[in-house]
C-alpha cells in the first residue's frame, strides 16, 4: 500500500527515510508541536516550497531543460487567488474562479512558451523564459490598478480561514484549532497530494519517456516520441502545480506581491533548493526546501553573530554578515553542480548502495524512472 | 569541352549578397515612428536617445554572441562583467574628481578613456577567471553550464556588494559631456548620448577590422562556423575561445562604463537587468552573428525607446512581442549563422 | 623496405553506442597514392577522422611518420603534417576563397609559385579569389578544399570522396588534379567510391566492409581481376565504370 503511494519510488536510503519521516511528522502535527506565528509560518512556506521545488524538478532533473519563468507561473497562482479575493470578496466562489483562472492562464502560458521556444534550441529556453518572467515581473508592477504594483495586494480570505475562526470549541492538546490551523492544514495536504501526484508523474510512463528525451533527445525523436510535445507538456504540468503552490501561498500570507512570488530572488532559491537537494530525485525538494527555507528564517541570525566575531577585520566582517549568506550559498550552488550532481539525496542513496555492495542487487537498474545515479545532461 | 563547363559554372557565381532586409527594417521603425510620435524634435531626441543605449547594447552583447557561436557556450554570467565594468570606474571616478569637474574637454576625456581603460583590464581578467574556473569544467553541457554560470554571477553579484555596499551609487558626468547640444532649432541632443554613439562606433569598426584583416580575426569567424575544421587546420580552437572570452568581457565591461554614464546611477544588479536585453538582441540577430547583434541591438533600443515615450507600460513587453515577430518570421533569428 | 607514412593497427573507435571501426590495419607508404574503397557505411569517413583525432580511437594505435599520434589533439596532428579534406567539404563560406587560402597556410603567407601551381589546377579558384566561399557551386567548393590541402607541403593528405555528387565533366577535371599531386610526389589516402576515379589514380588499395580490412594490395592486381572486384565491391561499383 505504502508503494502505491510512493508510486514505487522509495527513497532507498536509511538516512533519507528518517529524514523524510521526520519532516512528514513535524509538518503534520506542527501546530500542535511549536508555539508562536513563526515556527509555523516556516512550516506552511515549506510545504509550499515543497510543491514549488518538486514541480520545478520535474522540468529541470526529469526533462533536463532550464526555466527561469517558474516563479512567473508561481506569481500567476498567487495573484490569480489574490485578485479573484480583492476584487470579488471573500468567498469560496471567489477563491474557486481566482483558483481556475490561475491554472487556466499559467497552464496556456507554458503550453505557449514550450512550443515556441523548445522546437528551436533547449537553450532558448532557458534564455526567453527569462526574458519573459523579467517583462511579466515588470508588467505586474507597473500594471498597479490591477495587482497593487509595487506593494501588492492585502485582500481578506473565506471566514473558515481567518486568524478570529474557531473550528472547535474545547482546544486540541492544549490548542486553539483557528482558522490559521485550518489554513495551514489545507496548505499541507495540498502539498502532500502535489507532491505524490508529481511523483507519480515522474515514475509513469510519461516520465520515463521524458528521462530518455533528456538522456538522448536525437534517440528518443529517432525511436517516434514528438521531443516537443513531451517537453510541452511537462513544462504546462509543472507550471500548473507552480500556480497551485503559489494560490496556497496566497492564502497562507492574506497577501501578494511581486516580492512574495515574481522577484529573481525566489527564483533563485527555487534553483538552489532544486540542485543542493538533488536534481531529479523529487525527494531532493524535500531535502532542499527544508534546509533552505530553516536555514533561511534562522541563519541570519546566526550569521549575524558571527559578522560580530569578524568585526574589525575590513571585508571579512561583510563576509560574514547575514545579508551575505547568498554568496556561501552561491558558492555551495557552483560547488554541487559540479562535484555533487544529484544533491544531498544523491550522496545519501550512493552512500547506502556501496554499504550494500555485493549483498543485494541494484536497485536502481530494475526501478524505472530513477534518476539517482545518472547525472542531467543536455 | 572543359571550357563549357567552367563557364557554366561560373554563371552561378553571384556576388556575395548582403541581406537588406533586416537593415531597411531598422530604418522602417524609425520612420513609422515619426507620424506616431508626432513632433519631429521628440523623435529626434527619442531616436538619438535608442541609438546611443542601441551602440552601448552592442558592446555588451558583442562578446556574449561571439562567445557562443565558437564554442557553444552560452555565459548566463555575462552581465555580471557589465556591472564589474561599471563599479572599476569608480576606482577611477573617486580619486579623480578633480578632472571630472574640470571644464577641459581634454581632462574630461582622458578620465573616460582611463575609466573605459581599468574597466576592461579587470572584467577582461575576470573574463579570464571566471572562464577557468566556472566554464572549463562544463564544456558540451548546457544544462551544467546554465546553472553553473547563473553561480557565478550570484556570487560575483554578491562579492560587488561586500566591496562596493549594496545601495545604487550616483556618478557625475565628466563636465563637458553634461547638457544638451542644439543641432537646430527645435533639436537638441544629449551630448553624452553622442559621445556613446561615437565610441560604439569606433568599437564596432575595430571589431570589424579585426574580424575582417587580421589572421585571428579570420580564426574567429572560420571557427564561428565550423571549430572542428579549424582544428583540423591545425590551430588550437581552445586558445582562440579563451581569448574571445577575455575580449568579450572586456567588451562587456567597456558597456557596463557607458551605461554606468548613461544611467548616472550604478546598482550591482545593473548587469542581471541588461543581460535580458542582451538575450533578446542575440536570439533576434542570430546567435553567432555580429551583424545581427548590431541590428538586433538598434531595433530593440529603437523600439523600447518610442514605446517608452508612447506607452511607457509596455515598453518592456515591447521587446518580447519584438523577440516573438522575429522569431516567427526567421526562427534562427535575422542573420543565422551557417553551421556545417 | 623503409618505414611506411601511415600506420594503423588494430584500430576501434566507438561513437556513442556503436562500435563503428572493429580492428582495423594498414599503412600507407611514403609517396604512394593509396585509395580506400568500401560501400558506404564500411567506416571510411570514420577511420580517416579517426586518423585526424576528431574521434578518438578506443583501442589500437596509429603512427605517423614515426611517431604514436593515437591520443594527441587534432591540431597536433594536423601540425605534424597531415592535410584533412573532408567529406562536406567543409570550406568556411562567410571567408573568400583567398581567406579560406590564409587560413590553410600556417605560415601565414601563401607561397606564390605554390599559388600558380593551384590556379593551373583549378582556373575558377583564380577568378572567384576574392568572393565568398559560401557563394561558389559544389565542384568549386571542392577544389577549395583540395587546394588548401596543398597550399603548403604536408607529409601526407587525407581525401574524403572528392567526387561525390559532382558532374562527370568536373570529376574528369579532379581526376587531372590529383594525378598532378601524385606525380609531384605527395602522399595520399583518398576515400573514393568512384572506382573508375580509384583505378585511375591509385597504386595501392585497401577495401573496408562493417569496419574492418577486407582487402589489401596493389591497384593494378584489383583492377585486372574482375571477379575479385565483383566479391569485394559488388555491382553498385561496377555502376560506376
Amino acid at each position: 500500500m505504502f508503494g502505491r503511494v510512493l508510486s514505487g519510488d522509495y527513497p532507498r536510503s536509511p538516512i533519507l527515510t528518517g529524514a523524510l519521516l521526520l519532516i512528514l511528522f513535524v509538518l503534520a502535527f506542527a501546530p500542535f508541536l511549536f508555539t508562536g506565528a513563526q515556527p509555523l509560518n516556516v512550516a506552511a512556506k515549506i510545504c509550499v516550497f515543497i510543491l514549488l521545488v518538486a514541480s520545478y524538478d520535474l522540468l529541470l532533473g526529469y526533462t533536463g531543460i532550464v526555466s527561469f519563468a517558474h516563479t512567473m507561473f508561481f506569481g500567476i497562482g498567487g495573484y490569480g487567488a489574490a485578485i479573484a479575493l480583492s476584487r470579488l470578496g471573500p468567498s469560496w466562489a471567489a477563491l474557486a474562479l481566482g483558483i481556475v483562472a490561475a491554472i487556466a492562464v499559467a497552464g496556456t502560458l507554458a503550453l505557449l512558451i514550450g512550443l515556441f521556444s523548445l522546437r528551436v534550441r533547449a537553450i532558448f529556453f532557458a534564455m526567453i523564459t527569462l526574458a519573459v518572467a523579467t517583462a511579466f515581473l515588470v508588467l505586474a508592477s507597473q500594471l498597479s490598478g490591477f495587482t497593487g504594483g509595487e506593494d501588492g495586494l492585502n485582500y481578506t480570505v473565506p471566514e473558515l480561514l481567518r486568524p478570529s475562526f474557531r473550528l472547535f470549541a474545547e482546544p486540541i492538546f492544549g490548542t486553539i484549532v483557528n482558522g490559521r490551523i485550518v489554513t495551514y492544514y489545507i496548505v499541507f495536504f495540498i502539498a502532500l497530494a502535489g507532491f505524490l501526484l508529481l511523483l507519480r508523474v515522474v515514475n509513469s510512463p510519461f516520465g520515463s519517456v521524458l528521462q530518455a528525451i533528456r538522456e538522448n533527445e536525437f534517440r528518443a525523436e529517432a525511436l517516434g516520441y514528438p521531443v516537443v510535445v513531451y517537453r510541452s507538456f511537462a513544462s504546462v504540468v509543472s507550471a500548473v502545480m507552480a500556480a497551485l503552490a503559489g494560490i496556497l501561498l496566497a492564502l497562507w500570507l492574506r497577501y501578494t506581491g511581486p516580492d512574495t512570488t515574481l522577484s529573481f530572488a525566489i527564483m533563485i532559491d527555487v534553483l538552489l533548493m532544486v540542485v543542493i537537494g538533488g536534481m531529479g530525485t523529487l525527494y531532493g525538494a524535500v531535502i532542499g526546501a527544508t534546509l533552505m527555507t530553516i536555514a533561511e528564517s534562522y541563519l541570519p541570525a546566526i550569521m549575524g553573530s558571527l559578522g560580530k566575531v569578524g568585526a574589525g577585520i575590513p571585508f571579512l566582517s561583510t563576509l560574514l554578515s547575514a545579508d551575505r549568506w547568498l554568496l556561501w550559498l552561491g558558492i555551495l550552488f557552483i560547488l554541487s553542480v559540479y562535484f555533487f550532481p544529484t544533491g544531498i539525496v544523491g550522496k545519501l542513496r550512493a552512500h547506502w548502495q556501496n554499504k550494500r555492495h555485493g549483498t543485494a542487487q541494484r536497485q536502481d537498474s530494475s526501478t524505472p524512472g530513477d534518476s539517482g545515479n545518472t547525472r542531467p545532461s543536455n | 569541352m572543359t571550357d563549357g563547363i567552367t563557364e557554366r559554372e561560373e554563371t552561378t557565381v553571384r556576388a556575395p549578397a548582403i541581406d537588406w532586409i533586416p537593415i531597411l527594417l531598422v530604418a522602417a521603425v524609425a520612420l513609422i515612428a515619426l507620424p506616431l510620435i508626432g513632433s519631429f524634435s521628440t523623435w529626434v531626441t527619442l531616436t538619438m536617445a535608442a541609438l546611443a543605449m542601441g551602440m552601448i547594447i552592442f558592446i555588451m552583447a558583442s562578446g556574449l554572441t561571439l562567445v557562443f557561436g565558437l564554442m557553444d557556450v552560452i555565459n548566463f554570467g555575462h552581465g555580471v562583467f557589465i556591472s564589474v565594468g561599471a563599479y572599476m570606474s569608480l576606482l577611477v571616478l573617486r580619486p579623480l574628481t578633480g578632472w571630472v569637474e574640470s571644464p577641459s574637454i581634454a581632462l574630461n576625456i582622458a578620465v573616460l578613456v582611463l575609466c573605459i581603460l581599468v574597466a576592461m583590464a579587470a572584467s577582461g581578467l575576470f573574463g579570464l577567471a571566471f572562464e577557468r574556473v566556472i566554464i572549463r569544467p562544463v564544456y558540451r553541457q548546457h544544462l551544467k553550464q546554465i546553472l553553473v554560470t547563473m553561480g557565478g554571477l550570484i556570487v560575483i553579484e554578491q562579492l560587488l556588494h561586500v566591496f562596493f555596499g549594496g545601495s545604487p551609487i550616483t556618478i557625475a558626468l565628466p563636465q563637458t559631456f553634461r547638457g544638451g547640444l542644439a543641432l537646430g532649432p527645435d533639436i537638441i541632443v544629449e551630448r553624452y548620448r553622442l559621445i556613446a554613439v561615437v565610441v560604439g562606433i569606433i568599437v564596432f569598426l575595430a571589431m570589424m577590422l579585426v574580424l575582417n584583416r587580421t589572421r585571428i580575426g579570420l580564426l574567429v569567424r572560420a571557427g564561428v562556423e565550423n571549430p572542428e575544421m579549424v582544428e583540423a587546420l591545425g590551430y588550437r580552437i581552445r586558445r582562440l575561445f579563451v581569448g574571445v572570452f577575455a575580449a568579450g568581457s572586456a567588451l562587456a565591461g567597456l558597456g557596463g562604463v557607458m551605461w554606468g554614464f548613461y544611467q548616472q546611477t550604478l546598482t550591482v544588479g545593473m548587469g542581471l537587468q541588461v543581460l535580458v536585453l542582451i538575450f533578446i538582441v542575440v536570439i533576434i540577430g542570430g546567435l553567432g552573428s555580429i551583424g545581427g547583434c548590431l541590428i538586433g541591438s538598434l531595433l530593440v533600443a529603437l523600439v523600447a525607446n518610442y514605446t517608452a515615450f508612447l506607452e511607457p507600460k509596455i515598453a518592456l513587453i515591447s521587446n518580447i512581442a519584438l523577440m516573438l515577430l522575429v522569431l516567427m518570421w526567421r526562427p534562427q533569428g535575422l542573420y543565422p549563422v551557417v553551421k556545417v | 623496405m623503409p618505414d611506411p607514412l601511415l600506420t594503423l593497427q588494430g584500430v576501434h573507435t566507438h561513437i556513442g553506442h556503436y562500435h563503428i571501426l572493429q580492428g582495423v590495419d594498414f599503412e600507407v607508404p611514403r609517396g604512394s597514392f593509396t585509395v580506400l574503397l568500401g560501400r558506404n557505411g564500411a567506416g571510411k569517413t570514420t577511420t580517416l577522422r579517426t586518423i585526424m583525432g576528431l574521434w578518438k580511437a578506443s583501442r589500437g594505435n596509429i603512427r605517423f611518420a614515426g611517431e604514436d599520434v593515437t591520443s594527441r589533439a587534432t591540431p597536433d596532428i594536423a601540425a605534424s603534417g597531415i592535410a584533412y579534406v573532408p567529406e562536406n567539404m567543409s570550406v568556411f563560406s562567410g571567408l573568400t576563397v583567398q581567406e579560406n587560402l590564409i587560413l590553410a597556410a600556417r605560415t601565414g603567407k601563401i607561397d606564390a609559385v605554390r599559388l600558380e601551381w593551384i590556379f593551373s589546377l583549378f582556373p575558377a579558384l583564380q577568378r572567384f579569389f576574392g568572393l565568398a566561399a559560401g557563394t561558389l557551386s559544389g565542384g568549386q567548393k571542392q577544389m577549395l578544399a583540395i587546394a588548401r590541402a596543398l597550399i603548403e607541403p604536408r607529409d601526407l593528405i587525407l581525401v574524403d570522396e572528392p567526387t561525390k555528387g559532382l558532374a562527370p565533366a568536373i570529376v574528369g577535371n579532379m581526376i587531372r588534379a590529383f594525378r598532378e599531386v601524385k606525380n609531384a610526389g605527395a602522399t595520399v589516402l583518398l576515400v573514393e567510391q568512384n572506382f573508375m576515379a580509384a583505378r585511375m589514380l591509385g597504386d595501392a588499395v585497401v577495401v573496408m566492409d562493417d569496419g574492418r580490412i577486407v582487402h589489401r594490395g596493389a591497384m593494378a592486381e584489383l583492377a585486372a581481376d574482375s571477379a575479385l572486384q565483383q566479391r569485394l565491391l559488388g555491382l553498385h561499383m561496377e555502376a560506376h565504370q
